[in-house]
């Protein structure tokens, strides 16, 4: 076992971890922050997006001890600090961007990442994005239109419904 | 003006807001204190005799618990099956045991023969590892048609052959049907393979037992469509643990589809370890697992033959279908190929005289049972598909065929046993050709040959029956369970009410849209109600979710207690108000009495029921709350028309689909927006069936598509945005809604329209190839074009 050590959602954090144990499994059973979601072995489904130092990551692609030291953020500090729903997060809501909720937190960490290099991504842009990250309820329809409108565009012209 | 509460209001989701915040409880979520964890080892081959399950070296690793086998399973029953199909011979079909832990034999990939408890899941695998198994392969059978022919290898050694049953429908029809196919005009032909499919719920199963020694309670944890079902089927069948004594929850369920209706042998395990163990057992499935322990769907393989007299009417249908079990029969399999196939092959004609034959083979795979649809898509298909060859062969438009054989008038009685009692074929078609834009196709179709690419348009009907439906009859077709739903109503005494439902959400909304149901018939705002589900302690016994049923069937339950509320409510305002009851009316939240400003609110009446101090106790009762158990009278019938859109690329036969449009009829409809959000999810399903899932085994029983690199799940890039529309509405006649149910419609609509639309296309590049099976990956496109 060895002891890791990293900042996750702004607060310092520890465990005793297998050097086989995945940044995942470490913030799911160590940390009790079950918002971030194992929906495969693959690493194809992205349910378990996590931003590591910035950056969008798959947390069962990553050893846990390779996060040593890293900053880490979960679904469970996206939301505004008063706990009402971030701007992304919203959108989702507002165009029923999701049904059974599984897949959503790696959705909106992976949507998060995109609109912070992408301002105004195009339709296009949305959808390869999110070429990893699996949704089995929603057609992805109302996923590509909540991050377009996130995004501050126009999207009631998208599809007609 | 789009409403802003009630029914038709596109209210936004409330359970939203803990899937956002990474807050919501799914079973995997669950940790009890001092839980242990399992792994199952499974068999690596199709087909063998166990000889021998070593578990010495295994027990003695480090964090084991207790090792189980087959051997510790002898005395528990078999993982029961909920439906018994009466064949063409009136024989029953052949009902194999199905064991918890495989004993004796190993019957497909992934079947579990051992199960490790341990402190940890680590601990649990690196001691799987070490059960030294001894198995003597035996051959395998995998092709269905091959599994019935004489001298095929058996499955199970103790029937009489791989069939299950050969079902005949309608078995007097048949002589009928055969003549009207000597008498036809033109008859088509058309063999095709519905091809095999994984469910894929985002969140794999998982199952947590618990036993409580000091007063011998279980309680299972599991990822379920239906916790009583489960309930009554491990308890009754499999444990011996009556219902007072087990507990099921099914909490947040990330994704159904059907897959999650079924007892598995991993949730029987988990309740009967924590009692042995004493302490929680918990098992979490991963999606490798999942592909080859969840029961997987469709997986037909079809003769299907239509004949028309001279003025191209449809006079006779006959299909002969082999339908796939695999190697047990999963809870509700019989039924899929037989009760909900047959029964629709009448589709949305007028066609007079019908035969279906269905023989249901057991092969060396994974369990195959109801998929988002289960028998309805293969009913549409594979007439669907039919319906096109016969235009193309007779030189007709395939629309104007299809509305030259509409049934026009309703209620109307089929040749297969139901009755439509509402819909409107003309009315869906006609808003198809307006939001397709169909006569802008030529023009589109001109600027994708522009691109060197083929444009193709391919449409198709569907009927399907949804609200599973009368218990009476389905008893006489084999059901082993009723299926009503039931709800309870308990209205507090400050005025907000509570439904305990059992139906189950996951991911269809109902903790929004059956509030306004009720926010409607008293008038009061929707955050006055809130729904409990998912948990047999605090919810009335029912049969779950599936089958487009939630709303029919469940909402149609508490509409009744709802009813039964308001009712003993208006004899407390009479008394209140000092009017006879007939004169007392609710609107807006207030009883008042007729033709009078006298009114009394929503709130005081029932604070009265639960502080009678003004009260009729002579005649009522205090309190409010209300229980109704409801058994539809009939199914449902959604039906519609789909159109797809492709552009296909002669150099590389790949396909992508440019344009969809649906038009629906699902009668009422609660909330619009999650209806159209279920009509997305089932397209995006349909067309991954149509383009590109396919569960693939060799001829050895290897499933070949065991992962998400294997197994094409449909991505965001692969679909486009959806044309929906739903506003062609008959209401149901028989329930207290008039709502028909919606979310499977998507996903048994979709696939023939693309494969229609990409023949469509191959025939504008001059190549016409009759048929072309799903998935139409790049590969087979390219070589039919090239063939």
């Amino acid at each position: 076992m060895t002891q890791v050590k990293m900042t996750v959602n702004g607060k310092p954090a520890s465990g005793e971890v297998e050097g086989r144990t995945l940044l995942a499994s470490f913030l799911r059973e160590n940390l009790n922050l079950t918002g971030t979601h194992i929906g495969c072995d693959t690493s194809q489904c992205g349910a378990c997006v996590v931003h590591v130092d910035g950056e969008a990551v798959k947390a069962c692609t990553m050893l846990a001890v390779e996060a040593e030291g890293a900053d880490v953020k979960t679904i469970e500090s996206v939301a505004n600090a008063d706990g009402s729903l971030s701007v992304i997060q919203q959108a989702f809501q507002d165009h029923h961007g999701l049904q059974c909720g599984f897949c959503t937190p790696g959705m909106v960490m992976s949507a998060s990442a995109l609109l912070k290099d992408n301002p105004k991504p195009t339709e296009d842009e949305v959808r390869h994005y999110l070429d990893g990250n699996i949704c089995r309820c929603t057609g992805y329809h109302n996923i590509v239109k909540a991050i377009m409108a996130a995004s501050g565009q126009d999207v009631s012209a998208l599809a007609a419904e | 003006m789009p409403k802003d509460g009630g029914i038709g209001a596109s209210s936004k989701r409330r359970e939203d807001i803990r899937f956002l915040t990474g807050e919501g409880n799914y079973t995997d979520d669950i940790n009890l204190h001092g839980q242990a964890y399992v792994f199952f080892l499974r068999s690596d081959i199709a087909h063998g005799t166990l000889n021998s399950v070593d578990t010495s070296a295994a027990e003695a690793m480090p964090g084991v618990v207790k090792i189980f086998t087959g051997a510790d399973f002898e005395a528990v029953g078999s993982i029961p099956c909920g439906w018994q199909v009466t064949d063409k011979h009136g024989e029953v079909m052949q009902e194999p045991r199905h064991p918890v832990l495989a004993h004796g034999k190993v019957r497909h990939v992934g079947e579990p023969i051992a199960a490790v408890v341990a402190e940890s899941l680590s601990e649990a695998r690196d001691a799987a590892e070490a059960i030294v198994l001894d198995i003597t392969d035996l051959p395998a059978v995998i092709d269905m048609k091959e599994a019935v022919k004489a001298g095929a290898p058996k499955v199970h050694d103790d029937l009489t052959s791989n069939l299950c049953y050969d079902w005949g429908f309608v078995e007097e029809n048949k002589g009928a049907v055969d003549q009207a196919f000597k008498d036809a005009a033109h008859v088509t032909t058309l063999e095709l393979v519905n091809n095999r499919l994984v469910a894929n719920p985002m969140e794999p199963r998982v199952a947590v037992g618990d036993y409580a020694r000091g007063t011998g309670d279980h309680t299972l944890y599991t990822t379920s469509q239906n916790p009583h079902v489960i309930r009554l089927l491990m308890g009754a069948f499999v444990l011996g643990i009556p219902e007072h004594k087990l507990r099921v929850v099914a909490p947040d369920v990330g994704g159904g589809f059907g897959t999650k209706i079924f007892h598995y042998q991993e949730e029987a395990f988990c309740t009967f370890a924590a009692k042995a163990c004493n302490r929680p057992v918990k098992w979490t499935s991963s999606r490798s697992e999942a592909f080859m322990s969840d029961a997987h769907g469709r997986d037909h393989v079809t003769k299907i033959q239509m004949a028309l007299d001279k003025d191209n009417n449809f006079t006779a249908l006959r299909t002969d279908t082999y339908a796939n079990m695999g190697a047990y029969l999963s809870t509700f399999a019989p039924s899929v190929p037989t009760w909900l196939h047959g029964t629709l092959m009448a589709g949305n004609y007028k066609t007079p005289l019908i035969y279906v034959n269905v023989k249901a083979v057991f092969t060396n795979t994974v369990p195959v049972d109801a998929y988002r649809g289960a028998g309805r898509p293969e009913a549409t298909y594979q007439l669907e598909r039919l319906v096109d060859k016969c235009a193309h062969e007779l030189g007709v438009d395939p629309i104007a065929l299809r509305r030259q054989n509409f049934i026009t008038e309703f209620p109307y009685a089929t040749p297969v046993a139901v009755e439509y009692d509402t819909g409107d074929y003309v009315a869906t078609m006609d808003k198809l050709e307006e939001i397709s834009d169909m006569a802008g196709f030529a023009a589109r179709r001109t600027a994708s040959e522009a691109k060197g690419k083929l444009r193709g348009f391919g449409v198709n009907c569907y009927i399907e029956a949804c609200g599973i439906a009368p218990s009476n009859l389905v008893g006489q077709l084999g059901a082993r369970a009723g299926l009503y739903e039931s709800a309870t109503v308990r209205v507090n005494a400050t005025g907000g009410l509570v439904v305990m439902t059992g139906s189950h959400s996951h991911g269809q909304g109902h903790e929004t849209a059956f509030p306004q149901v009720i926010a409607e018939m008293i008038g009061i705002p929707e955050d006055m109600i809130e729904i409990v589900h998912g948990d047999t302690a605090n919810t009335p016994m029912g049969m779950g979710t599936y089958g487009s049923r939630s709303l029919a069937v469940g909402g149609s339950a508490m509409v009744r207690a709802t009813e039964k509320i308001i009712a003993k409510a208006k004899k407390i305002a009479s008394h209140l108000l000092e009017a006879s009851e007939g004169d007392i009316e609710l609107k807006d939240g207030a009883f008042s009495v007729a033709g009078t400003d006298k009114s009394v609110a929503w709130g005081d009446v029932t604070l009265a029921a639960y502080v009678p101090h003004n009260y009729p106790l002579e005649d009522i009762e205090p309190g409010l709350e209300e229980t109704a158990f409801y058994d539809p009278s009939n199914f449902t019938y959604p039906s519609g028309a789909y159109a797809c859109e492709v552009e296909l690329d002669p150099e590389t036969g790949h396909v992508t689909i440019e344009r969809f449009a649906a038009a629906d009829d699902f009668g009422n409809i609660v909330n619009p927006m999650i209806v159209t959000g279920q009509v997305h999810g089932g397209l995006a399903q349909g067309i991954g069936q149509a383009l590109m899932e396919n569960c693939t085994y060799d001829s050895d029983g290897q499933l070949l598509s065991a992962s998400y690199m294997d197994y094409a799940m449909p991505r965001a890039s692969d679909l486009p945005f959806y044309t929906v529309d739903h506003s062609c509405q008959t209401p149901c006649t028989h329930n207290p809604l008039g709502v028909k149910g919606c979310g499977e419609a998507g996903a048994i609509g979709s696939p023939p329209a693309v494969v229609n639309a990409v023949l469509d296309a191959m025939r504008s590049g001059g190549k016409d190839v009759g048929h072309i099976d799903m998935p139409v990956t790049p590969a087979r496109v390219w070589a039919a074009m090239n063939g």
